[in-house]
């Protein structure tokens, strides 16, 4: 076990790794995000009180676990980049930023068209809304912050503001949160029954697993590319090129 | 600890040589402040609703104008270098450059806030409350400052993005600072809590992140 995890902090272990379990991602991704949708969609019946529209949840509540737990791996990967200098990890972290950023949006938006309906308006300042926005100018910071340095400052000090942020996430929570319920005392409720019916909580389960394939996915192959441009002239990507032009040949 | 205090000295001591430099933000601040009457109408009643949210954003808004000068001075004519080498921990030099900001932007503005409680017409026990708050939030706002400008210590220009990082994480304090400024008990002790919380954990970042702008 612990030799399988060095081997994954070596250019490339990590490279060859990531090739074996990329076609497996995007394969359970296609599957099961093809079985949520068809789930969710067509088989599952629509709510009593908000009809067809609440479908929307498929996508919204997926992409709204994704953007957190997007943001919490990159702060364990920052962790972990900054105690043992790991440079796959802060490649990794790197990787996932714009990933985590393009999900906190996908949640901000899907929200948006969701509430239009629902609530009557494009925007409120609900508790979750607002904290997700402010995870979206978290991800930003990092973004702006990883791309103006040289690359080798650039990974730890993305690393520190990581993890402060992550730290942070909870305050933010909660401190929205009691904002929100001393403003706005109950004039948006939650609508819908609290617990959920297994015909529609199955799809949703679905797509979820299917979000994280498609992360881990797109992440490892964001990652393979990124490597091979800044470890440019290694002798390992040599020797990865000669068995593959090989194994093609015969 | 006395290399923590001969710096904090030293900075005050620069800082009264070169006062444009923390009375600027301070006169931003008060201009800021003077914008939103005009902005939004005379009505003293009004404005006394909004009072503790515009304060407060200004304040936020001009302390963010005092990063960029946190390390840079120090980071070009190489005092910051001396410092990392004399020995001294890296974090009591960080807590020294937080406190002499605190002082020289924190308290100031606390004691500006009875002005600007006049010209948004709060009552003496609002001024008041106002300036409980002031210290504790602009302590956190010091804590954060220092924090952002610690990473971007190696960059020259760093205007916005400063700004940009500083401003997501400032959102807690700014939440409990107004609503304790408006009159709960609660939030006062949660401002509270964040402030020693903010206090533990960021002079510890900045240090790492400090160290890490001088080594390469």
């Amino acid at each position: 076990m612990m030799r399988f995890i060095y081997s994954l902090a070596s250019p490339p272990g990590f490279y060859k790794f990531s090739d074996k379990v990329r076609p497996f991602l995007w394969g359970a991704f296609v599957v099961l995000a093809a079985a949520g949708l068809y789930g969710g969609l067509v088989l599952a019946p629509a709510d009593h009180q908000q009809g067809e529209g609440y479908r929307i949840i498929f996508v919204h509540v997926p992409a709204a676990w994704m953007s957190l737990f997007i943001y919490t791996s990159m702060a364990f990967m920052g962790a972990v980049s900054l105690v043992w200098r790991g440079k796959i990890a802060a490649l990794c972290a790197r990787q996932s930023a714009v990933l985590g950023a393009s999900f906190t949006l996908i949640t901000l938006a899907t929200g948006s068209f969701w509430g239009k309906p629902m609530w009557g308006t494009w925007w409120a300042w609900d508790a979750r809304l607002t904290s997700e926005l402010i995870l979206l100018f978290l991800y930003l910071g990092y973004i702006a912050l990883t791309s103006s340095m040289p690359r080798r400052i650039a990974d730890q000090a993305g690393a520190l503001l990581l993890i402060v942020g992550v730290i942070n996430i909870p305050v933010i929570h909660f401190s929205v949160e009691w904002w929100n319920t001393l403003h706005q005392p109950a004039t948006i409720t939650k609508l819908g029954a609290p617990s959920m019916h297994i015909s529609m909580l199955r799809p949703l389960l679905f797509m979820a697993v299917a979000f994280m394939c498609f992360y881990f996915a797109t992440m490892f192959t964001l990652a393979q590319a990124a490597l091979l441009q800044q470890e440019k002239g290694a002798k390992w990507i040599d020797n990865i090129v000669r068995e593959k032009s090989e194994r093609s040949k015969q | 600890m006395r290399g923590m205090f001969i710096i904090l000295r030293r900075d005050l001591l620069l800082m009264f040589r070169r006062p444009g430099e923390w009375l600027l933000p301070l006169g931003f601040f008060i201009m800021l402040a003077a914008i939103f009457p005009l902005a939004l109408g005379p009505e003293q009643q009004q404005l006394r609703a909004v009072a503790p949210g515009v304060i407060w954003t200004a304040a936020l808004v001009s302390s963010l104008l005092t990063q960029e000068t946190l390390f840079r001075v120090d980071a070009e004519d190489g005092a910051l270098e001396q410092m990392l080498l004399s020995g001294n921990s890296l974090v009591l030099l960080v807590l020294a450059k937080t406190i002499a900001h605190w002082l020289l932007f924190g308290i100031p503005l606390t004691l500006m806030s009875p002005l600007l409680g006049a010209w948004f017409s709060l009552e003496a026990d609002e001024i008041w409350r106002l300036m409980l708050t002031l210290p504790l939030g602009a302590g956190v706002f010091s804590l954060l400052s220092v924090f952002t400008a610690a990473l971007l210590a190696g960059e020259r220009k760093n205007h916005f993005l400063g700004a940009l990082l500083c401003l997501p994480l400032c959102m807690p304090a700014i939440i409990f600072a107004v609503a304790a400024a408006k009159g709960d008990t609660a939030p006062l002790l949660l401002l509270a809590a964040l402030f020693s919380f903010s206090a533990t954990v960021l002079p510890l970042a900045a240090a790492g992140a400090l160290r890490l702008n001088m080594e390469y």
